[in-house]
């Protein structure tokens, strides 16, 4: 495995190079604009919701950008990692590459996007009055969790985008949905320990629940949330692993 | 002792290849007529067979040219032993590394350069970026691109793209080279020149295989020769000259020579 990965280090890299140069082509402000939308998410969220929930949650801003960046992070990984397979269909019906090695160069760089925005994430805690301590390295822990969920999560819609173009629109409606229960601009507090329970069955939730947990109250959270953290990760890279196994040598009639 | 084995070991063997192609209108549908179809059992696949039992070896330095009219499988066998596809039936092994290009220019992507684009079919074919900085000086000036490296390549012109793909599969020293309808690119000039290269790299000991209906070509490169039609292996064999003949017999009076 360790070799195999070594083998296509050259592909791999070229790959990422190719996708960031056609994602910011004739734009002005280039990769600029990957840190831009989140934080004009941020902003408008900050104006709206302030009135209704800024006042019972303390540290609102940073409350908000914690929801924020790791929903975008995972709304932009997914969404642009879905079509991978099939754009790059004209190489692999034409050369033997490692499919997947497509949809980790695009996580690749929706991935340094989601870095540029946590430097700024952290710049916005430090001005909201969070105080860093010892346990703020533990956000590691989710950070690592999240890329291998939206890899995950890629592999499994690249593979079905391929054989069903709906996925992209039952996707969109689908993370549009998923953004009002992810507690994003509201706090959980309130519902009854059931609906909290019920919360955690979103893994986004779960990432944005850890983020809050280490920045806003400095402790690492329980065993059970960094258990449900991993195990969500390791789920949808083994479905979306074997989806790919299984049909490595099918997608070619479907594309 | 070791090394003696492996010289003796045919570098492909097709060991009875049938492939299974499915079409039908499942590319075009969407899930709600999947799921409509699979509950009236009006889901239906066509399957045919696109080579059905084909067989033959290649030792290190022949050249096989496949002969065939349009559809009798040729392009999905080049899939297959270059591990695009894998056989329905029976085996493929390689020994070697196999540089395959199929339908050329194809699988460059437009919006870079010429130069970028070199490196990442470089990377693809599976060679370091080490090789590729050492060759790259030499695959641009032999598809004659000096001056366009930093053009995007949809600004190529379509001999200049053939041009570009044939230099960078020929100059990475393969073990196995694949070429689809690969040779006739170009102006007279670069074919002449891309014939001379191909014949000293079978020289150099790569096994190549050849797509070609330029049977002119076939005659003066191949030592073997696999005739396909609709899938079937007609024949295989040494005596290029005589399959030739009888394949440019078949092509004038579409009758399929009897026990060949």
């Amino acid at each position: 495995m360790l070799t195999r990965l070594k083998e296509h280090s050259f592909l791999f890299s070229e790959l990422v190079k190719r996708d960031f140069k056609k994602k910011y082509k004739r734009t002005y402000l280039g990769m600029l604009w990957s840190v831009l939308s989140p934080l004009l998410t941020l902003l408008v969220m900050r104006l709206v919701f302030t009135q209704f929930f800024g006042r019972t949650v303390e540290h609102y801003t940073t409350f908000l950008f914690c929801g924020n960046i790791v929903f975008s992070y995972f709304n932009e990984a997914t969404n642009s990692g879905m079509s991978t397979l099939l754009s790059n269909s004209h190489i692999f019906t034409k050369v033997n590459v490692p499919k997947h090695l497509f949809l980790f160069s695009r996580n690749t760089s929706s991935l340094i996007n989601f870095g540029l925005t946590f430097v700024v994430f952290l710049i916005f805690c430090i001005i909201d009055g969070v105080t860093f301590s010892a346990a703020t390295f533990a956000l590691i822990i989710p950070i690592i969790c999240l890329v291998l969920f939206n890899l995950g999560v890629g592999l499994i819609l690249s593979a079905l985008f391929v054989f069903f173009r709906d996925v992209q629109y039952l996707w969109s409606v689908f993370t549009m949905l998923l953004m009002y229960v992810s507690a994003i601009f509201y706090s959980i507090d309130g519902y009854s320990p059931t609906v909290q329970m019920i919360f955690h069955l979103n893994p986004v939730f779960v990432y944005i629940r850890y983020f809050r947990i280490v920045v806003l109250e400095g402790r690492i959270p329980s065993l059970e949330l960094n258990l449900l953290a991993v195990g969500y990760a390791l789920l949808a890279m083994l479905v979306g692993a074997l989806i790919y196994k299984k049909c490595n040598h099918k997608f070619l009639y479907y594309v | 002792m070791d090394n003696s084995i492996k010289e003796k070991n045919p570098i492909i063997t097709v060991d009875d290849v049938s492939i299974r192609y499915i079409v039908g209108d499942f590319r075009e549908i969407g899930i709600k007529e999947y799921i409509m179809r699979r509950l009236t059992r009006n889901y239906k696949v066509r399957e045919f067979w696109a080579d059905r039992h084909i067989s033959f070896t290649l030792d290190r330095g022949d050249m096989l040219g496949i002969i065939g009219t349009n559809g009798a499988g040729k392009s999905t066998l080049l899939k297959a032993i270059s591990g695009i596809m894998v056989p329905t039936e029976g085996r493929v092994e390689c020994n070697g590394r196999i540089a395959a290009l199929l339908e050329l220019a194809s699988g460059f992507d437009g919006d870079l350069t010429v130069k970028e684009n070199t490196y990442l079919r470089g990377a693809m074919l599976g060679y370091t970026k080490a090789f590729m900085n050492d060759t790259y000086r030499s695959i641009i000036e032999f598809a004659e691109l000096e001056g366009f490296e930093d053009r995007p390549f949809k600004q190529l012109s379509s001999g200049m793209k053939s041009r570009l793909a044939f230099s960078i599969a020929s100059l990475v020293n393969p073990d196995i080279l694949i070429l689809d309808e690969v040779l006739s690119v170009g102006d007279g000039a670069f074919r002449e020149k891309s014939e001379a290269k191909m014949k000293s790299i079978i020289r150099g000991g790569a096994t190549t295989i050849l797509v070609s209906h330029s049977m002119g070509q076939v005659r003066s490169m191949c030592n073997k020769i696999l005739w396909l039609d609709r899938g079937r292996q007609i024949a295989f064999g040494t005596d290029v000259g005589r399959l030739v003949d009888a394949y440019e017999k078949f092509l004038e009076d579409k009758v399929l020579p009897e026990g060949i």
